[in-house]
């Protein structure tokens, strides 16, 4: 198979997947920074891609974007493009290439458990993955995040006086973070870090209810307690989050499952609520999809690698350069 | 467990001194004899389980799960305990109350016959959460590293009982594990415990670095007492004629290694000094004394050549009397009487330094530090009571200035703790015939801020990977400063360094202008 590349680029048709520097025909897999950049000539994506696109990088920051809605296949000479739910975040994506038969998916970032904030993952049955693996150790088995939400909720009433701050990306994250609160039956008001407000309101508009929200802006520290606020991680550690009074700092995140890392990042509640696959969800779609060849990008390529090698499988790192190591999104 | 397992996940998140000693208060209000009692000991290092090593316990989890797989895992996680727990393969519908009690988890893994224990061990690791398994590994192999000290932990008994916390510690030594007296005291339905004094370790009473800038234009010289900084080990003498017994600084009973101090022992007293080596008083370098130390007894060989003496300057007790609530001077008043009287041939007492003013005293301290090698000087205000732990401003220490040297990176592993993940471990080395040799191992000196720039750099510069170790460009210069440094023929370079320390990262310097060895051998003790 010649006509993809370890950068994601292929070649008889000029297009990348998920590009660090602006080019000239890309498919964007979903909206986080890390894939989705500005300054591409001509963008591909699910309608919800492109406006969250729109959203956080201005209508301009493609030339032109074509939407292309899960299931429905394109053609360009003689590949096939189609999208297939990630359920990673609202309106992410698989890529689906096929050529004279022979079938490549691309999962960009995904995960298989349940998100009533993102379309449910779809398997697709191919000869190449390309896989993501964020969480590619087998210390990576993320709980339910309905009995994260639980530990979130008791903390909450048992210190009534605190104000508890959740970091949590400003997409994706913050929106599942509040969605699992409200179908906890948490219906109070929710406050918001103003980097959260325009994506929550998209959300909304999708037609995903997260309640009743509110800005923290310009509000006393007593107008916080007993109360919860979402923030970006970033924001938690700033001056930003001193200023809401003595706060429970809490943050929803996969890599919360390492105590120490929880430490090092100051956070006294953490809560394993991740967006990305953990180790079962990443061996069991290696396993159903079928894949002669697999692909592994974007973490811990190294123990995804050696697991499937181990199964017989051909598989290869793929290091792709732009992408730190641990990357937030 | 559940209990337990909760409280150890909020002491190692949490990073208030106050939230933790609630957290501990909380336990300790509400748990159960004996559980209480050992979580306790496991907080204050005094719970040892013999049966479960590390070894074993990895042992089980390797044939579980792939050992590829496991190493992986655990250079990423670096911490053994949380691996093992994390990786456990677990069935989901299992998860059950059907956990032991800290005591019952305690009992069963040390009555288990050895046979029987991996099936036992796992039994209980089947039927817990992930939290619960950390707990209990960490449980039975000891070390907890959830940032809690003994003194926290005794604050916390303090803070849930209303009781003095140095009433505590000066009963604490003559407790025994799970501390039910000391709990019916505490909860107020019993007496407050009765212990031995010659029988048992005192906490000692440490002294906090001297600030020369600060310190001396508030101190008068008259009101403090000077004596030469001596580099053996602190040791307490606690002994009633009937029995002697030799501790460390942490409350370890050593007397074994050291028969020809506690076999000479005479009289009845509780005594502070240091301990050392070397014939007729006159102590060789550590190196020597280190060679005694850790070993449960001591050889014909090393009673010969490196013969141990106590160098004494404190009293604790007079015979039965306790006079710690008296001032230091009175203190050694009595010290000087006893040792007139009593005749020991393994201690010798601390000369104390007479001196006018504190710049007569750094004239000394240079002179002692220059021609003889001491290690600095000691300064106690005369009034000083003997209190446990290390209270501010009674004693202080005024150690040499650091030795220096230029050295190079050379290879990085990633830390564990609070560290886990980031490249803080790190070998360093020194030019010898137009190669780097190692010289040293550091692992602390930078600022956190400065951890990260080391990670990025060691992340950005590798060379080549052995396991969890890289090697890196010889590029980067470190400045290490170390106490003293000793001929080893188990490093490289020849030289071993004491105590070394980052002093500064020379992001600017070349790596071609690091120190040599020639210079590094100039520096021998």
């Amino acid at each position: 198979m010649k006509w993809l590349n370890h950068e994601l680029y292929i070649e008889p048709i000029d297009v990348y997947i998920d590009p660090g520097r602006p080019v000239d025909r890309a498919i964007i897999t979903h909206g986080h920074a890390d894939h989705a950049r500005a300054g591409h000539n001509h963008v591909l994506a699910t309608p919800q891609t492109i406006e969250i696109m729109k959203a956080r990088y201005g209508q301009t920051c493609a030339n032109s974007f074509q939407a292309l809605e899960f299931g429905e296949k394109l053609a360009i000479d003689d590949f096939t493009i189609t999208l297939y739910p990630a359920g990673h975040i609202l309106g992410s994506a698989q890529v689906l290439i096929e050529h004279k038969g022979y079938r490549a998916v691309v999962t960009g970032d995904y995960k298989t458990h349940p998100d009533s904030t993102a379309q449910t993952f779809e398997l697709v049955p191919c000869d190449l993955l390309v896989t993501e693996a964020t969480f590619g150790l087998p210390i990576f088995q993320h709980p339910d995040s309905r009995s994260e939400i639980s530990k979130l909720l008791a903390s909450l009433a048992a210190q009534k006086d605190r104000v508890h701050v959740i970091g949590a990306y400003a997409l994706g994250k913050a929106q599942r973070v509040i969605k699992l609160l409200r179908e906890a039956g948490h219906d109070a008001p929710i406050f918001l870090h103003g980097a959260q407000q325009k994506l929550c309101s998209y959300y909304a508009h999708e037609g995903i209810d997260l309640g009743d929200l509110r800005g923290a802006l310009d509000k006393d520290k007593d107008s916080f307690r007993g109360h919860i606020v979402v923030a970006p991680p970033s924001a938690l550690r700033d001056r930003w989050s001193r200023r809401l009074g003595d706060a429970v700092i809490a943050q929803a995140s996969g890599w919360m499952t390492i105590k120490q890392r929880a430490k090092q990042s100051g956070v006294e509640l953490p809560l394993v609520i991740s967006d990305h696959a953990d180790w079962t969800e990443l061996t069991d779609t290696i396993a159903a999809c079928g894949a002669e060849s697999i692909w592994v990008t974007h973490g811990r390529e190294d123990a995804l690698v050696y697991w499937c090698r181990q199964r017989g499988l051909n598989a290869d790192p793929l290091y792709i350069h732009g992408r730190e190591e641990d990357s937030g999104e | 467990m559940r209990a337990f397992a909760k409280l150890m996940e909020t002491l190692i998140v949490t990073p208030s001194r106050n939230a933790k000693i609630n957290a501990m208060a909380a336990y300790f209000a509400n748990t159960p004899d004996p559980d209480r009692g050992f979580a306790l000991a496991a907080t204050t290092g005094d719970l040892r389980l013999t049966n479960l090593k590390p070894a074993f316990i990895r042992q089980l989890v390797m044939e579980r799960v792939d050992p590829e797989l496991f190493m992986m895992s655990y250079d990423y996680v670096g911490d053994l305990a949380e691996t093992i727990a994390l990786i456990w393969p677990t069935k989901h519908e299992v998860l059950s109350n059907s956990l032991p009690g800290v005591g019952d988890f305690i009992a069963a893994v040390e009555t288990t016959p050895k046979t029987q224990l991996a099936e036992q061990f796992a039994a209980f690791m089947d039927s817990a959460t992930a939290n619960e398994r950390w707990a209990m590994i960490k449980l039975a192999t000891g070390g907890l590293r959830v940032g809690v000290s003994a003194r926290l932990a005794k604050t916390a008994l303090a803070a849930y009982s209303g009781q003095n916390l140095d009433e505590i510690e000066k009963i604490w030594h003559g407790l025994t594990m799970p501390y039910a007296r000391l709990f019916a005291w505490l909860d107020g339905t019993g007496d407050k415990p009765v212990i031995q004094p010659g029988r048992t370790f005192h906490p000692m009473m440490l002294a906090c670095p001297i600030d020369p800038a600060q310190d001396f234009g508030r101190l008068s010289p008259a009101d403090y007492t000077a004596e030469w900084k001596w580099d053996g080990i602190r040791v307490q003498l606690v002994f009633d004629g009937t029995q002697s017994r030799m501790f460390s600084r942490n409350g370890d009973d050593i007397s074994a290694a050291f028969p020809d101090i506690v076999d000479t022992l005479n009289g009845h007293s509780v005594l502070d000094g240091e301990l050392l080596v070397g014939q007729d008083f006159t102590p060789l370098p550590f190196n020597n004394l280190q060679a005694r130390l850790n070993r449960k007894t001591a050889t014909k060989p090393h009673l010969a050549n490196y013969p141990a003496f106590v160098r004494v300057y404190d009293m604790l007790f007079d015979g039965n009397q306790d006079i710690r609530d008296l001032p230091l001077a009175d203190r050694r008043r009595r010290l000087e009487d006893w040792f007139a009287k009593t005749p020991n041939s393994r201690l010798d007492l601390s000369e104390i330094m007479p001196f006018e003013d504190w710049d007569a005293l750094a004239k000394l301290r240079d002179q002692g530090v220059e021609i003889h090698g001491y290690e600095g000087m000691m300064i106690k205000q005369l009034a000083s009571t003997y209190v446990a732990g290390r209270p501010k401003g009674p004693w202080f220490k005024w150690k040499r200035d650091p030795r220096l040297i230029d050295t190079v990176m050379m290879y990085a592993q990633r830390g564990h703790g609070r560290r886990s993940s980031f490249y803080s471990d790190f070998t360093f080395g020194i030019w010898k015939d137009g190669q780097i040799v190692p010289v040293g191992k550091a692992y602390s000196g930078f600022s956190d801020a400065e951890l990260m720039r080391l990670d990025k750099w060691v992340r950005a510069n590798t060379t080549n990977r052995f396991g969890p170790v890289r090697e890196v460009q010889k590029d980067l210069v470190v400045e290490l400063a170390f106490d003293s440094a000793h001929e080893s023929p188990r490093h490289k370079s020849g030289v071993a360094l004491r105590f070394p320390r980052v002093h500064r990262v020379r992001w600017d310097k070349p790596a071609d202008e690091a120190d040599t060895i020639e210079t590094v051998l100039t520096l021998l003790a």
